[in-house]
């Protein structure tokens, strides 16, 4: 059974997503050889949820095309619950069971993805600012109520206790849910349920005419993203030993969000590289700027964010673009659009029944493709 | 007597007040080319909204291969054999020419593969997705889009658009085809061609073709028969020939 789905010469589209997991595996094995220090551990788990949500966030806002501002609440669901059933059976199961930590984050992630479905309802009839307005005020509702809960329940303001498994032992689990939720995004991705998500962005009216179950793939795309939004919930509850709801606002939604629109909307690899970028610089900047200088830790993310956005837009900077694109080392096959042949509906040119088949004793089977959405796509916001 | 493929009776529609389409009946035979023609504004769109499900009709009902479709969603319509292009092209614009055939193809009982079997990517995946990828390139082959099939479909010049949306529609495998004026922005020649073209997809993939054309060369060289529209009704129906030389008809379209 092959895991990755190379098609035929189309091996290359995958480079760059390859890259990026093989780099992060072997910078695994050596953190695990050299033997890490703890705050290092820390900030790669925080790096691998980051990860995680905007990989699952893009499924909706790239590939289906509906903007959710709702993703920390879903994280949070699963945070909580995850965290809380981690507590309760950790008597049972003792300390570091491994059963524990893959049972709660199934749960987690199980919670996340039945709100998920439905949220997804109204998403059938909302569209755009509409729906954006609904998932925002359902993340907030999600941070209300745990925020008002009993300090037995789920801790209330003073949040929820998780257990303490053990640092090194955890991170193996944060990468291995890392590398199954990238595997699985990518794979969904790349098949017939992935091409119907993009067609429903793409045009809804087309996919309803061409007979896409619209109803179904929306509320998949929304299932399958919370419930990894949930997973990375679960995971940063046992990062942190701690939930607090406040860290679910609106706030961390939109930093999800911006994770996802800076890597390039519609694009796993972007999303990875953003996330794990603007994760490392948060934590940079509120290590460097201590004290009274923390004040500036918002200005000096904003100001990176934006020379960001320049450098990947700005005409002027084209140039420079063009020179350094990364896709390039890999792919130099990729067709732009000036070789399309310029002439047009040449509706003569369609063979008549006699040359027919001729034409379909030709095999199509051996020749390359280019296929992979995850690197070429741009989303329908 | 030749099989009637698609049959409405007493079809109609109204939006408030408006009665947009009224009491229209139109039985169309196996494999022939049919044509609704009338002046803008006529209702010809909205009964191929009304045959596809966009909208449900208020009056009547209609009936392919003797089946009733009132009330069912676009998606059961277009799974039970009618397929459709639109007036203004409507493609899935950010992917590619072949992926496009592909979401047509994807509802097909042959190429049925559940979200685990993709997700896991379990045998069966591959064995469905290679049988797509060589249904939709023969089909591009056939309208000769095979060079571009790894191009996004917004890239591509207005006339293989077209092309594409006839592809993507056919990749369904429809009973009836719908085309909503397939001949709209083409020069004399390429109408000519697309006439060509349409008897041979006729022939090639068996379909029965219901079209809206508004260029009456087209529709007397093309059509065997043609219901004629005005102001949501019928107003001649009939042979091409008899139905266009039709007096009201004359007068609908010229005035006086």
């Amino acid at each position: 059974m092959k895991i990755f789905h190379f098609g035929r010469k189309s091996l290359s589209h995958y480079y760059s997503t390859f890259a990026i997991i093989i780099a992060a595996i072997v910078f695994f094995v050596l953190s695990i050889s050299i033997g890490l220090e703890k705050s290092t551990i820390f900030l790669l788990e925080k790096v691998i949820i980051a990860v995680i949500l905007a990989v699952s966030l893009n499924l909706v806002v790239g590939f289906l095309g509906e903007l959710s501002l709702g993703h920390a609440g879903f994280m949070c669901l699963g945070a909580y619950l995850g965290g809380k059933f981690a507590t309760i059976v950790e008597p049972t199961l003792g300390k570091d069971s491994p059963l524990n930590l893959v049972l709660s984050i199934l749960i987690g992630g199980a919670v996340a993805a039945i709100f998920g479905l439905v949220i997804g309802l109204p998403a059938l009839r909302l569209k755009g600012d509409y729906l954006a307005i609904v998932t925002l005020g359902f993340g907030e509702i999600v941070k209300s109520v745990f925020q008002n809960t009993t300090r037995e329940s789920f801790g209330g303001a003073l949040g929820l206790e998780t257990p303490r498994f053990n640092k090194d032992y955890l991170f193996i689990y944060c990468f291995g849910a890392l590398i199954i939720s990238l595997w699985v995004s990518i794979n969904l991705i790349n098949s017939k349920h992935g091409r119907a998500i993009t067609s429903i962005r793409d045009n809804e009216i087309a996919a309803r005419a061409t007979g896409i179950n619209v109803t179904k793939y929306k509320l998949l795309a929304f299932t399958v993203s919370s419930f990894f939004a949930g997973v990375a919930g679960v995971l940063y509850s046992f990062s942190n030993y701690n939930v607090q709801s406040s860290k679910f606002g609106y706030n961390y939604s939109i930093e999800i969000l911006v994770m996802v629109v800076l890597g390039g909307i519609g694009s796993i690899n972007g999303s990875i590289i953003a996330a794990a970028l603007i994760t490392f610089i948060n934590t940079e900047l509120a290590q460097i700027l201590t004290g009274n200088l923390a004040v500036l830790q918002n200005l000096f993310y904003a100001i990176i964010l934006i020379v960001i956005v320049i450098y990947g837009n700005s005409p002027a900077l084209a140039g420079i673009r063009e020179k350094y694109d990364p896709s390039k080392l890999f792919d130099k096959k990729r067709k732009d659009p000036s070789t399309i042949k310029k002439d047009d509906a040449k509706w003569n040119k369609i063979p008549t029944k006699i040359a027919m088949d001729e034409l379909l004793s030709v095999d199509v089977s051996n020749s390359d493709d280019n296929e992979n959405d995850t690197n070429n796509t741009k989303g329908g916001n | 007597m030749e099989q009637i493929v698609l049959e409405t009776k007493n079809l109609g529609i109204t939006f408030g007040g408006l009665k947009a389409v009224q009491d229209v009946n139109i039985s169309i035979k196996k494999n022939q080319i049919y044509g609704l023609v009338g002046p803008n504004g006529a209702g010809k769109t909205t009964i191929f909204n009304l045959l596809t499900g966009v909208y449900q009709p208020t009056t009547g009902s209609f009936f392919l291969c003797g089946s009733e479709l009132k009330g069912k969603s676009q998606e059961t319509i277009n799974h039970s054999g009618i397929a459709r292009t639109f007036q203004n092209i409507r493609l899935f614009n950010n992917m590619s020419v072949i992926r496009n055939v592909m979401v047509g193809l994807s509802n097909q009982p042959e190429y049925k593969c559940g979200f685990f079997t993709s997700v896991l990517r379990l045998p069966k995946h591959f064995k469905v997705e290679n049988a797509m990828r060589n249904k939709a390139k023969e089909l591009l082959k056939i309208f000769d889009l095979y060079e571009e099939r790894n191009n996004l479909s917004c890239n591509l010049p207005y006339g293989k658009q077209r092309k594409l949306e006839i592809a993507r529609a056919l990749a369904t495998n429809p009973t009836v085809l719908l085309l909503d004026e397939p001949a709209a922005g083409m020069n004399p020649n390429e109408t000519a061609d697309l006439m060509d073209t349409i008897r041979f997809i006729r022939d090639k993939f068996d379909v029965t073709v219901l079209l809206i054309e508004h260029d009456m060369k087209f529709v007397s060289g093309l059509c065997d028969e043609v219901t004629v529209l005005n102001f949501g009704t019928v107003l001649a129906q009939g042979t091409t020939k008899d139905a266009l030389n039709d007096p009201e008809v004359i007068k609908a379209y010229i005035g006086g």
